[in-house]
């Protein structure tokens, strides 16, 4: 297993575009975070913002560099014929499969616990000067508070699940192509689809199954009652898809000729 | 001795070739399957979820229990549906004429405002109006010019429900009274306004075509509801709607012309019910003194903002449009992957027209998908809508006809921004990945998270998304307080300014792909 573990870190190491990637997802959810921070402002009668949940707001868009970065990871492959090769030293293909979901969970924890920690850093330094104050009901962002402690974390881990998830889907359409619209399709139009649900039950059935609306409900830190679902249970429904995209894909892996 | 010279062809170059390079083109592009039915599954997406949508959208009308028709809308002479409801104290008047008025005071009650909704407060919203006004008729819905006092946008003129034009700010009291006249010479409306009554300033003039020769002159009051807007726990927003009355003082009522003087008219036009605050404290009417007429009403005069739009039915666009950014960016890319290119270029040396072909024929194909899907979508989408008991707002046949073909050109523009990014990046997942980023995911970020109104506005106008504001079919009004974000359907660019943005993202990169591929190796 180290062996193989080696060989799947070395191929995403000497891929030319996997620093770029892995500085995107850093800079893009910093950026974006960074520009909601400064774009909301919180007037002296109080506010009902979620902070913590601003303050992360960059990982709605640093998602879709990670689904690149497992997107390729897979579809590279496909394109080049270099599937064949590395089918031909690893025959056992769910091994494949699990090696390369560790490499990327591990290059994903990584670069997303740098992102959420950037973006949480941000926050607290640039939302008090638009009003988040104490005095008018919004405490200073600190990660020794419990529940933004979680929706940090949560965030780390939901980037590495997306990873996961497109990995597993990637595994399963082979066309790189294909693969990155299937999987931002599934991840953006589920809130837009939800807002066209007929009615209340509708809507918080479509929530409670999309892997975006779900998932990011552990970045949750106030109202958290009236979320269908609570954040940890949200961020389930996300490593549901990511496990079923896995298994699919893992189950064609093993099926289909390469 | 003799000298040889290197061989010229005797053809001429040029000019033919572009007929057949489309044709090339299309022919690569029909005779791949998976890219015919991708275009066609991206057209059949945005008919399906329309309809769903539409299926799914039901209203009625009910008085206590009892499910009702709903009333007819009033509509205004631009055909657009208006809100026509005022307290209206009036008098008939033959030919040219003009009316004159001093208001003395606006005051009025807000019912169970926030935060705790428990009581009823004094005082007036923005848009409170009381003045004087010309009418076709008290039919809601006719023609008409006023002068007025409002809220607090100081003293305006508007006509015609749409046409608003600014007087003097401020508010009005006892101390700082407003003169108001309103004068009528044939079909033009002239609105002067005045502090003491001799020194006046001409505000507004207004032409309203094919009045009558008899029209209704006189003194109205009205107050549009209390609007707050809370913001929904999954995303969208809640808005909150209170009644409210305006009450306002006026004397030195002077009206010139062939009227027959005498008793006043008072009608409550357009109103349907009455509130406690009516029945019990105070109703709407006129109370007369010694000159001085003390007026209160309720409703508004304006256009109305409560509907359904046709561009509701439209939801499944951001779906087909992945769909079309997929297909059209491995129309390029897998030129480069497969090593066709090599031979494309080979066949067709000049590049650029070689990128032309491909994005006329991306073009023309998504436009008529797009085309196709709009038409069909919007036609029976309104029915089924219109069947579920939806009041749908009018709009010209022109404007449906912008919605329609601004949808369609919405498809063709980003078709071909999606077809120079994989130009640019010759790799589809880039290509494809920088292409949603920059339209579908501002679009869905603005509309459906939890972004503050102002960031989702800004992303709507320098991003490609700003293309979206083309579906619009009804604009907002600065003179009708509404609930303007792009959440509620409204755009903060206009509808071909907004697709500008978008055609000038993709001419740039059109340039730099023809850059590109002139520059580097294929």
């Amino acid at each position: 297993m180290r062996q193989q573990l080696h060989a799947e870190w070395t191929k995403l190491r000497t891929i030319t575009g996997t620093g770029w990637l892995l500085l995107g997802i850093i800079t893009l959810t910093l950026a974006v975070s960074a520009a909601a921070a400064a774009t909301v402002s919180c007037p002296p009668a109080g506010c009902d913002y979620d902070a913590t949940k601003i303050s992360l707001f960059g990982v709605q868009l640093g998602q879709a560099i990670v689904a690149i970065l497992a997107v390729l990871a897979i579809s590279g492959e496909y394109s080049t014929g270099m599937i064949r090769t590395t089918l031909a030293a690893m025959p056992r293909r769910a091994t494949v499969l699990a090696v390369k979901a560790a490499i990327l969970t591990g290059v994903t924890l990584a670069a997303g616990t740098l992102a959420v920690l950037a973006s949480v850093l941000a926050g607290r330094l640039i939302l008090p000067g638009n009003g988040f104050t104490p005095a008018h009901g919004q405490p200073l962002l600190s990660l020794a508070d419990g529940p933004t402690l979680r929706a940090a974390a949560g965030s780390v881990l939901y980037l590495a699940l997306i990873a996961l998830l497109s990995l597993g889907i990637a595994t399963a359409v082979r066309d790189s192509a294909v693969a990155i619209g299937s999987v931002l399709g599934l991840l953006y139009l589920f809130p837009a689809i939800i807002l066209m649900g007929p009615d209340q039950d509708w809507q918080r059935l479509l929530w409670q199954i999309s892997p975006m609306n779900a998932g990011l409900a552990i970045q949750a830190t106030t109202h958290l009652s009236s979320l269908p679902l609570s954040p940890w249970a949200g961020l389930g429904v996300l490593a549901a898809w990511a496990a079923a995209a896995l298994l699919g894909g893992g189950l064609l892996l093993r099926l289909r000729d390469a | 001795m003799t000298t040889t010279l290197p061989y010229h062809s005797g053809l001429r170059a040029g000019r033919d070739g572009f007929a057949r390079l489309l044709r090339a083109e299309w022919t690569k592009f029909r005779t791949v399957r998976g890219w015919v039915i991708g275009m066609a599954a991206a057209a059949l997406v945005i008919v399906l979820l329309g309809l769903l949508t539409a299926s799914g959208s039901h209203a009625s009308c009910s008085v206590g229990s009892v499910e009702v028709a709903c009333a007819a809308v009033p509509v205004g002479p631009g055909g657009e549906a208006v809100e026509d409801q005022f307290y209206f104290m009036h008098q008939p008047l033959a030919g040219d004429g003009s009316i004159t008025v001093r208001v003395t005071s606006l005051t009025g009650v807000i019912t169970y405002p926030p935060p705790n909704h428990n009581e009823i407060v004094p005082g007036v919203v923005p848009w409170a109006k009381a003045g004087l006004i010309i009418k076709d008729s008290t039919r809601q819905g006719s023609a008409y010019a006023a002068m007025m006092v409002t809220g607090s946008h100081g003293v305006r003129m508007q006509h015609n429900f749409t046409e608003d034009t600014a007087g003097r700010p401020g508010g009005v009291s006892a101390a700082s009274p407003r003169w108001l006249r309103l004068t009528r010479s044939g079909d033009m409306l002239t609105g002067y306004e005045s502090a003491d009554g001799t020194q006046w300033t001409k505000v507004g003039t207004a032409h309203l075509a094919g009045l009558p020769a008899t029209v209704q002159v006189g003194l109205f009051v009205t107050s549009p509801g209390d609007l707050t807007v809370k913001q929904a726990d999954l995303g969208g927003s809640i808005e909150q709607v209170r009644f409210t009355q305006a009450t306002a003082v006026f004397d030195h009522v002077d009206l010139q012309g062939n009227a027959p003087g005498g008793a006043w008219g008072r009608d409550a036009v357009g109103v349907t019910g009455t509130t406690d605050w009516e029945r019990y404290h105070r109703p709407n009417g006129v109370q007369e003194s010694g000159g001085t007429f003390t007026v209160a009403g309720t409703g508004d005069i304006a256009p109305r903002m409560d509907g359904q739009t046709i561009e509701r039915t439209l939801t499944g666009v951001l779906t087909g449009l992945i769909l079309v950014i997929v297909v059209v960016v491995m129309f390029i890319t897998a030129e480069y992957r497969r090593g066709l290119i090599r031979t494309t270029l080979l066949a067709s040396p000049r590049r650029g027209r070689m990128l032309a072909a491909k994005a006329l024929v991306t073009g023309t194909v998504t436009f008529i998908a797009g085309l196709a899907a709009a038409m069909v979508t919007v036609t029976f989408g309104k029915q089924i809508l219109r069947s579920n008991g939806n009041y749908i707002l009018p709009v010209t046949p022109l404007t449906e006809l912008r919605v329609v073909v601004g949808v369609a050109a919405l498809f063709a523009v980003t078709a071909v921004l999606a077809l120079a990014l994989g130009a640019v990046f010759r790799r589809s997942v880039a290509a494809v990945i920088t292409a949603i980023v920059v339209i579908v995911v501002p679009h869905v970020l603005a509309t459906a998270s939890v972004l503050p109104e102002g960031a989702a506005q800004w992303l709507l106008r320098l991003t490609p998304a700003a293309g979206f504001a083309i579906q619009q079919s009804i604009p907002g009004y600065a003179h009708v307080i509404g609930h303007y974000v792009p959440q509620a359907g409204y755009y903060p660019l206009a509808p071909w300014a907004g697709l500008a943005v978008l055609c000038g993202y993709t001419a740039l990169a059109l340039c730099l792909a023809i850059f590109q591929l002139r520059r580097r190796d294929a």
